[in-house]
């Protein structure tokens, strides 16, 4: 029992709550938002230390004990990814106090913000298949909302696809939900993966293994993206950032706790399925983002490549192609917010977002764009900033698991990554400079804190790895071994 | 001129109508602590009672007479229940771990209190709180 990890999930509720009691005071929203993200990262921190001293902490709700209460799970995949998610979102709160303009945070724009990292937060961390279909509820009202705040006509449209996809999307998560209550019993994640192990991974349970795939492959993007890139490019950067840096990344976290705690049975099958899933969303991600001249859509074609790409290391199922994917996890929603922040800033002056009229944006905004460019080399994987270490060992876990073709299609990728950000870096700020300082529809003030706060976190995470790899390892510890996560839940209590 | 309308067996129905079915919310919230009731049903039976009142007289009248903001009663009844659950942690307990008893009060008796009935108040606050927020936007909605 730690009480410690309830408050990354009630903390931003708590504080959202109290901004809709007073929403006239914008000023309180804005430093509030900032503290409790803040205070959840510090305390993420110290989960993280328990739990490589003392292992796997639990929180059995209401002192009901598992597998008949409702408990939230701290092991070091998640609170790395609450950690990774209470830092970017304290980068883009503090970028949004710029550009997301009056009107929106009248309208509850923060309280909305902290109702979605609750939902992220809760995600990560509960114990629970329900419960984290409710935390999913939670974190896609909030998105709905913040995807159609503003109401402009381009929103609206956008607001309408991404709500009728993930309507749909939950529905079959309830119905995949249903079955394996009917075969198993039990919701809690850890029962029903000693259930499953008793009884073995017979085809019926690998079919719905292949349903709870494809629910959370579309709200991972992943193959059947094809609403992403419309979604994503509507609402304004500091939401689309949050949205691309957080929101397929609670799927992708769903496919990898599901896939390695509870269907790890059957790899050859559910595996090989995850890694032609990761494959195809790789290669046409790629094309997407070769193909477009709009700077919105090359940055979201760029989050279903990385969305692949990590669930490739996934689908290798070896130890280096996990830790792989959790470094690359963590470098991608970093990587993600930043060069969505910087696109948003390159579209604020230009107040286009064809890259084929803007041009030579580097002479009146240097560090924006020397900060693009180290973005977009990290992104690719160039040593020594952050992305090379999640491709060398998802590379190298591929290769193992003797999937060559999906490494050699993630090394493909990367060149098509390389091609569609050097584009943007070409045409947006190399070349003639067309617009004078004067002529531009926005400023840079105050929005070059949180893009350099995230460039210099990328280029930590390449330097200095060893600062976290000995908590990734432990995230990959437990990832290959699911008996940890069972006795950690039930500690010393007999298993029914 | 509007003609005057013709509702007065209207009212005198919600009138009456009303305050039975506040009354009989009341009771399901308290029948919700050992039998079928509850914060949330209790809360959407009040929150029908109000829409009642709604739509048989005006929205401004109405208004004036029960002046609540119900998008700050959603946000306060969650407050309420997340306090609530907080509750148990000052003790060391787990989060939302419950507590009861049994006190002599003056005019009850023997009467059980238990934090349950505050986390149920705060259900209740919420779920009033969002159904009049739904049904008021819906009908403010002009195409």
């Amino acid at each position: 029992m730690n009480n410690l990890l309830i408050w990354p999930v009630i903390l931003p509720l708590i504080a959202g709550l109290l901004f809709i009691l007073v929403p006239k005071n914008i000023r309180l929203q804005r430093t509030l938002s900032v503290v409790v993200l803040a205070v959840i990262a510090g305390i993420s921190i110290t989960i993280m230390n328990q739990i490589s001293t003392n292992g796997i902490q639990t929180l059995q709700l209401g002192g009901w004990q598992a597998p008949y209460g409702i408990g939230l799970v701290a092991d070091m995949l998640s609170m790395l990814l609450v950690l990774t998610t209470s830092i970017v979102a304290f980068c883009c709160v503090i970028f949004s106090f710029r550009t997301i303009g009056k009107e929106r945070e009248k309208y509850y724009y923060y309280p909305l913000f902290l109702f979605l990292i609750t939902g992220v937060n809760g995600s990560f961390m509960t114990g629970d298949l329900f419960n984290l279909y409710v935390f999913f509820e939670v974190l896609l009202v909030a998105s709905y909302a913040l995807i159609s705040l503003g109401g402009k006509k381009v929103q609206l449209r956008e607001t309408m696809k991404y709500v009728i996809i993930n309507i749909l999307s939950s529905a079959f998560f309830l119905v995949g939900i249903a079955y394996l209550y009917s075969v198993t019993g039990t919701l809690n994640l850890a029962h029903i993966s000693v259930r499953i192990a008793e009884a073995g991974q017979d085809g019926f349970i690998t079919t719905v293994a292949i349903l709870f795939l494809i629910v959370f492959g579309i709200k991972a993007g992943l193959f059947l993206f094809y609403w992403l890139p419309g979604s994503y490019s509507a609402p304004p950067a500091a939401v689309s950032a949050l949205f691309s840096a957080l929101l397929t990344k609670v799927g992708i976290y769903a496919i990898i706790r599901m896939f390695t705690l509870v269907f790890y049975h059957e790899p050859q099958i559910t595996h090989l399925f995850i890694g032609i899933l990761a494959a195809l969303t790789m290669i046409l991600g790629g094309i997407g983002a070769i193909a477009y001249w709009d700077i919105n859509k090359i940055l979201t074609y760029n989050v279903i490549i990385g969305a692949g790409f990590i669930l490739a290391g996934i689908a290798a199922f070896t130890t280096s192609g996990a830790l792989g994917s959790i470094y690359y996890l963590i470098h991608d929603m970093i990587i993600k917010a930043l060069i969505f922040l910087i696109g948003g800033v390159v579209v604020y002056l230009t107040g286009t977002t064809n890259l084929k009229e803007m041009s030579g944006l580097i002479r009146n905004h240097p560090y924006l764009g020397w900060m693009f460019f180290i973005a977009s080399l990290s992104l690719i994987g160039i040593p020594p900033l952050g992305g090379f270490l999640g491709k060398v060992f998802v590379t190298r876990g591929t290769f193992e698991a003797g999937y060559f073709w999906l490494g050699l299609i993630g090394l493909l990728t990367s060149l098509m990554i390389l091609y569609s950000v050097m584009k943007i870096f070409m045409n947006a700020f190399w070349g003639e400079t067309v617009l004078s300082e004067e002529e531009e529809k926005g400023t840079t003030k105050g929005v070059i804190l949180p893009i350099a706060l995230l460039t210099l976190l990328t280029i930590a995470l390449g330097l200095g790895p060893e600062f976290i790899n000995s908590y990734v390892e432990i995230a990959v510890e437990g990832l290959m071994n699911p008996q940890t996560y069972i006795d950690a839940v039930f500690a010393e209590n007999e298993i029914p | 001129m509007k003609p005057e309308p013709n509702d007065v067996i209207l009212h005198t129905v919600t009138k009456l109508a009303a305050v039975i079915i506040f009354t009989f919310s009341i009771d399901l919230f308290w029948a919700g602590h050992h039998f079928p009731g509850g914060g949330f049903i209790g809360g959407l039976t009040t929150a029908a009672g109000i829409v009642l009142l709604y739509l048989s007289f005006d929205i401004e009248r109405i208004q004036t007479n029960l002046p609540v903001d119900y998008k700050k009663m959603a946000a306060l009844g969650v407050l309420i229940s997340v306090a609530t659950g907080m509750g148990g942690m000052i003790y060391g307990d787990n989060f939302l771990e419950q507590a009861f008893g049994y006190f002599d009060l003056p005019v009850f008796g023997e009467t059980e209190l238990a934090t349950a009935v505050l986390f149920d108040v705060g259900v209740a606050f919420a779920v009033i709180g969002t159904a009049i927020t739904i049904i008021t936007s819906i009908s403010e909605d002009e195409l």
